[in-house]
């Protein structure tokens, strides 16, 4: 398969590029962070994602969904970036979607219709420390009855607090470190015992710190098998880093572009600042990293939709590419706009908090690359 | 089985049948790169691993085949090449006849010119080199001043060029001359011709490495006859810009190792640090900030080879922005020299050594110093900059 776009994908990529455009601009984040809004993102626009047929893209064709893969939801992704719209696509019609896909039926027929009509909301409570290290869960499951008393707590969970499922890596055998041990949740929010306290965080999402005092689950709640949930759970983090990494494609290329923007117009000595080589060989340094971190993701994306036994090096690679592009790009961004790139009107600085915290979701570039190493025997 | 299912598994079987087990072995130094032509001197498996590949016109696998290619199509090419990195077969054939002069004269020249000069190229039997740099020429390469005098049915070439890739092992040269002094860019013409012609001399140039792979080039009333002229007079500086693209498509393949030393990937290199450092408990490298170097390095290397198969396979659906090979030129051969920055970083006093045999001459520490000329050659890494910034992010001059 060719490494670009099909032509379908294109023109999933314009109806996307025009959606959300029009719909989510940038103005539509600084709206909600400026009225403290409390939802994190708009209710009414989950909707239209859906109706877009958005939602529905890694559902597959016979539970309704249109059985499309990580590269359009990718596709979407990126257009979510560029304009920073607040969304839980990632959490919900990614992660979430990848995780309940290899739950039992009944897990499935509950959440992937409501999901698939933007009716539910998925988020994703893997982490417990300030970190990324998903082996690190010492959130406790123990069994009860017919099912688990889960008890413990875990923090950046993005729409935590208004999330109608959770999907929880609990600890159900062996210590903190250990991957064997791990099995996978689908917690309803409603259950007793669940708190979730939102966090604003620098970019202005809202994160939840969860606490669980004794949540009893069923043992329908297990996705995956039990002690055995690390497998799920590598599914499930390998689409979210796919995923935040196109993202982060258009974070970085959206910057990139106000910037170079910015260049062309922006007079000094009487001429645009654009002109001096200074600024033109750093821009065309920082396209060069966007354009090798584009084919990072598009390569990881199609490896997830072929089944290839390299896709989790790939997505890793994509993660830790994204991550050193778009970070560059932010910061030539803010440097390159001067004074006014640090003022809190102009959109630039927004760039740079949404990179930060795609950058650390699901693990940071150094994270990426240590695991890379790990793999690769050294 | 659809027709690319097909041609997959017949490819595989005639590798499998076709390339000695000598040729499915990593690239250990110049001697195992074979460039072709009247000087060099092949080993059987070689000589038989090329002579079978140009049978098939798979040398230049996407070249039509009444000029000694293959025929394939882009996806075809594609299957090929991955066919032969899964029985790592080498390269039958590199030169610069395959890089650069045949996709100029594929476009540029005329009938004669293509039925004559291709399939020699294709079948290894002529080495060529690349006149383009003089003394006073570098960056500014359209201020070149070597003089082709109109005589009739041939021209007289007068001038001197430097930096000649292997010019004192080629067999004939594509060389820049100035047909008229009106006008820079539009007084340049391309020239073919043999380097044994009388009045042509060449003198190596010995660099950091210890090795001579440039030349200076002179021409003392060389000449040329005129159906030996790419394209028309006065108009070679479209051939030369056309054929640099492929020049930089082809330098920014060493990102990735080139398949010279660096070709085991990061791999190979973390194997050499654990040599040198140790491993720790778990195995790693003993050194936490080299582990974290190479590491990093090892991101770039896997992205920029998906950004090399991303570049091919838009060049091939006429998808690529024409001045992206400089963007690829200037990432691969940046990525190049972090790449043997961290082979001597890895190898220690080991990669220092210049003639023991155990360093194989001081291959690592040569190839290190070669590698600084990645980003000279063929266009510096600032002249790419220039070209990305001005043709692609549309900058203000």
């Amino acid at each position: 398969m060719p490494l670009f776009l099909t032509e379908e994908q294109s023109m999933l990529r314009e109806s996307a590029r025009q959606f959300v455009g029009e719909t989510a601009p940038v103005a539509h984040l600084r709206k909600l962070r400026d009225t403290n809004d409390a939802t994190g993102f708009s209710r009414d626009l989950w909707k239209r994602f859906a109706e877009m047929g958005f939602t529905a893209i890694l559902i597959p064709e016979a539970e309704g969904g249109l059985g499309l893969g990580h590269v359009e939801a990718g596709v979407v992704l990126e257009q979510i970036g560029r304009n920073l719209t607040p969304s839980p696509f990632l959490a919900t019609a990614v992660g979430g979607v990848t995780a309940l896909r290899g739950a039992g039926a009944a897990l499935r027929q509950a959440w992937l219709p409501r999901i698939a009509a933007g009716e539910a909301v998925v988020s994703l409570a893997i982490d417990e420390g300030a970190k990324h290290r998903p082996e690190q869960v010492a959130l406790r499951a123990e069994r009860s009855g017919n099912g688990f008393r889960l008890s413990g707590a875990k923090r950046f969970v993005a729409h935590g607090h208004v999330a109608d499922l959770l999907i929880v890596a609990a600890r159900t055998a062996g210590a903190p470190g250990e991957t064997a041990g791990i099995t996978l949740f689908a917690v309803p929010a409603a259950a007793a015992g669940l708190r979730a306290d939102p966090e604003r965080l620098a970019d202005a999402s809202l994160a939840a710190r969860l606490t669980l005092d004794g949540v009893v689950v069923d043992a329908d709640a297990v996705i995956g098998e039990v002690d055995h949930g690390w497998q799920p759970l590598a599914a499930l983090l390998s689409a979210g880093r796919a995923g935040a990494a196109a993202e982060m494609l258009g974070v970085g290329g959206g910057a990139m572009d106000m910037t170079i923007g910015y260049l062309r117009e922006r007079k000094q000595f009487g001429v645009p600042i654009g002109s001096f080589q200074a600024l033109q060989h750093r821009a065309a340094h920082l396209y060069a990293e966007m354009e090798v971190a584009r084919a990072a993701v598009l390569k990881a994306q199609q490896a997830l939709d072929g089944g290839d036994a390299g896709a989790e090096r790939a997505v890793l690679v994509a993660k830790a590419m994204t991550a050193l592009a778009a970070t560059l790009a932010v910061q030539e961004g803010v440097q390159m706009h001067g004074g006014i790139g640090m003022t809190d009107e102009y959109d630039i600085g927004f760039y740079m908090k949404r990179a930060r915290t795609l950058a650390e979701l699901f693990g940071d570039a150094n994270w990426a690359a240590d695991r890379l190493a790990r793999m690769s025997g050294y | 089985m659809s027709d690319l299912e097909t041609f997959r598994a017949e490819t595989r079987a005639w590798l499998e049948a076709n390339c000695p087990a000598s040729m499915r072995s990593p690239v250990q130094g110049e001697d195992d790169i074979v460039w072709g032509g009247r000087k060099q001197q092949l080993s059987p498996d070689q000589r038989a691993w090329l002579d079978a590949m140009a049978s098939r016109g798979w040398t230049v696998p996407d070249w039509p085949t009444e000029y000694g290619g293959g025929g394939l199509s882009a996806a075809e090419a594609k299957i090929l090449r991955e066919e032969m990195a899964k029985l790592r077969c080498r390269v039958p054939l590199q030169s610069f006849g395959i890089s650069m002069l045949g996709p100029a004269l594929l476009r540029y020249g005329n009938e004669a010119q293509k039925r004559r000069f291709l399939p020699e190229i294709a079948r290894g039997e002529i080495r060529w080199c690349q006149g383009y740099s003089e003394p006073n020429a570098g960056s500014d390469l359209a201020g070149l001043q070597t003089w082709a005098e109109d005589a009739g049915d041939h021209f007289i070439v007068n001038g001197q060029k430097v930096w000649t890739s292997y010019a004192d092992k080629a067999d004939w040269i594509f060389c820049l001359v100035r047909t008229s002094r009106e006008s820079k860019q539009g007084g340049i013409s391309f020239l073919l011709f043999d380097m044994e012609s009388p009045g042509v001399s060449t003198k190596p140039i010995l660099l950091i490495s210890g090795y001579s792979p440039f030349c200076e080039t002179f021409f003392d009333n060389v000449k040329v006859p005129k159906d030996q002229l790419v394209h028309e007079v006065n108009k070679g500086w479209d051939v030369a810009k056309y054929l640099l693209g492929h020049e930089r498509e082809m330098i920014s393949g060493m990102g990735l190792g080139g398949g010279g030393l660096g070709s085991g990937g990061t791999a190979a290199l973390a194997e050499e640090a654990k040599q040198a450092v140790g491993t720790d408990a778990e195995g790693r490298i003993a050194d936490p900030l080299l582990r974290a170097q190479l590491a990093l390095f090892e991101v770039r290397e896997r992205a920029f080879r998906a950004m090399s198969e991303r570049f091919v396979d838009e060049l091939k659906a006429g998808k690529a922005h024409p001045a992206q090979p400089s963007m690829m030129k200037y990432y691969g051969t940046e990525l190049n020299k972090a790449r043997y920055e961290l082979v001597m970083a890895a190898g220690g006093a080991d990669a220092l050594e210049w003639e023991s045999e155990a360093s194989r001459g001081g291959a690592r520490a040569r190839a290190w110093l070669r590698t600084k000329a990645n980003s000279i050659e063929g266009g510096t890494s600032e002249i790419q900059l220039n070209i990305v910034a001005k043709h692609i992010l549309q900058l203000p001059s």
